[in-house]
């Protein structure tokens, strides 16, 4: 039976959930990145968290996978508490999730063919030939069948990140998370990669979760949208109920206005001050 | 902060580093197993840090040997003793310099390049890649690398002894070009370098050498700042710390090794 669509005040709860982050506190340093932060991903579908830049939505993924522990609170991928597995349960764990970093993070000194193939021959002891033609359907589903030969210093950024992506779903698994996967792609390509991450989540039954902060391309393929400033969830709900928010903040946010309650300025002496000292830097 | 406060600071961070580091070499021994399942790793490792050291390696055998055998034969026709030219040249090489060298020229050719390759791959998040595959860097990056050191620096080591001895290096002064006569130069050699002392001590050294030179570089490397200038002071680091390292290393062995004689 399909789950409830989720709601404003009521974020989805309990088995519908592959990922719970409860009370989650963590600092770079002395920078707060987090403070409570709570938040659900429901099975199933496509959860977003949007936010600008710099405000951590890279460390949530890192914090979901396990590649960094919170200093209060806790992270639960499908009930297991992620920072208290073993190394060996957790690589296990990961088995099951695939992701896509910002930077495509494609291992220099392999071919495109090889860094798809890289996860089927670390995990599985499929045949050469069985492995060829996996790859091969990865690669055509991200349009980059005929680049397999190229090496990740012949991509574009762009490029790098389809197969990133065809790396991540190379291993089918039940979770994917897109760091900024609209980041650097063409239009046509962003059309693709749009419908490609429907339809993998859609077809495959996957959970996914997009890190972005290009808000009409995330708006129109997340089932359910977090918003996240300063450490904390501004607010959630549904891409309408996003919206629709009367909170200013994300207002400004989803309409990228330059006046509102975010500062486009990092914090400072006043301009006309820093002026007027010429001598300091 | 007075001196003193800043001098402890700087002492104890030096101790966690060696703390730090002494975990990460359980971490690689303990990967060191899985090494058999996957040969090609270790062999591919072998050629980038051992076959492509061979060239400042040879050339440096064939230019040290030459030099010892010049100022060594102008040392030893004072007493009318150049007969014993193959002898000590034998014996610098086989003993001291022969491991030394060569581990310095490793850790500035090899060492260096592990650092910096596994600096970028962080920096590049193909490590953080590689664990979120549930692929451990340690035992699929840094453990083929740190084996591979400590196979290839005693390989390396006696390519360049035969080097400095032999046909291209002392050989070529001393008996070519100085007239020593070839029949004692190979003599006093077999007589007086031992095979159990001698060559399977170089061994030993070497391969601690090597340890020591690759655990530095891929400990560096991995620990590095994801920054240019991070990559940067790693290589440095792993030049520096592994140069002084085997320098200290070697005074410990020689007492060691050759110390009761």
């Amino acid at each position: 039976m399909t789950p409830e669509p989720p709601t404003l005040d009521k974020p989805p709860q309990t088995r519908d959930n592959l990922v719970e982050v409860r009370g989650v506190h963590f600092t770079i340093g002395s920078r707060v990145i987090y403070k409570a932060v709570d938040l659900d991903i429901a099975r199933g579908r496509i959860t977003a968290i949007m936010g600008p830049s710099g405000t951590g939505k890279t460390t949530l993924l890192r914090l979901i996978s396990g590649q960094w522990r919170p200093a209060q609170g806790t992270v639960h991928f499908d009930g297991a508490h992620v920072a208290k597995l073993s190394q060996n349960d957790l690589f296990e764990q990961r088995k099951r999730m695939g992701m896509l970093f910002q930077s495509g993070a494609l291992l220099t000194d392999l071919s495109v063919f090889d860094n798809v193939a890289f996860p089927l021959r670390e995990h599985t002891k499929l045949p050469e030939r069985l492995i060829r033609d996996i790859v091969l359907m990865k690669l055509e589903a991200v349009g980059l069948r005929g680049a397999r030969a190229l090496y990740p210093a012949q991509l574009s950024g762009g490029m790098a990140r389809r197969v990133a992506l065809a790396r991540a779903i190379a291993l089918d698994p039940e979770m994917i998370m897109y760091d900024e996967p609209f980041a650097g792609q063409d239009p046509i390509s962003m059309g693709v990669l749009l419908r490609l991450i429907r339809r993998l989540n859609d077809v495959l039954g996957l959970t996914s979760i997009v890190v972005s902060h290009d808000v009409k391309e995330t708006l129109g393929i997340a089932d359910y949208v977090y918003v996240i400033s300063d450490g904390e969830v501004i607010d959630h709900g549904t891409p309408q109920q996003i919206r629709d928010s009367r909170s200013e903040w994300v207002q400004q946010f989803i309409h990228a206005e330059a006046d509102g309650p975010v500062p486009f300025h990092y914090q400072g002496t006043p301009y006309a001050e820093d002026l007027l000292n010429g001598s300091r830097r | 902060m007075t001196t003193m406060q800043r001098g402890f600071n700087t002492a104890t961070g030096w101790m966690a580093d060696l703390g730090r580091g002494a975990i990460f070499l359980m971490r690689i021994l303990f990967s060191l197993p899985g090494l058999i399942l996957k040969p090609r790793l270790l062999i591919e490792q072998i050629y980038s840090v051992g076959v492509l050291s061979l060239v400042i390696v040879v050339v440096a055998g064939v230019f040290v040997g030459m030099v010892l055998a010049l100022s060594g034969y102008r040392l030893l026709v004072g007493f009318g003793a150049e007969e014993a030219l193959g002898t000590s040249v034998a014996l610098v090489v086989v003993r001291e310099l022969g491991p030394v060298v060569t581990g310095l020229l490793f850790a500035g050719r090899a060492g260096s390049a592990l650092a910096a390759e596994i600096g970028l791959m962080k920096a590049t998040d193909q490590l953080s890649g590689m664990e979120m595959m549930a692929v451990d860097p340690v035992k699929r990056i840094v453990a083929p690398r740190f084996l591979a050191g400590v196979i290839a620096l005693p390989l390396l080591t006696s390519i360049f002894c035969v080097m400095a001895i032999g046909a291209g290096g002392g050989y070529f002064v001393g008996v070519d070009m100085l007239g020593v006569d070839a029949g004692s130069y190979w003599s006093g050699i077999q007589s007086n370098v031992d095979f159990g002392e001698d060559i399977i001590n170089i061994f030993l050294k070497s391969g601690v050498f090597g340890a020591i030179i690759t655990w530095v570089a891929v400990y560096q490397g991995y620990h590095a700042p994801p920054t240019s200038e991070g990559v940067s002071r790693a290589t440095t680091n792993t030049v520096v710390i592994a140069s002084l390292a085997i320098l200290g290393a070697n005074l410990m062995l020689t007492a060691v090794l050759f110390g009761s004689h």
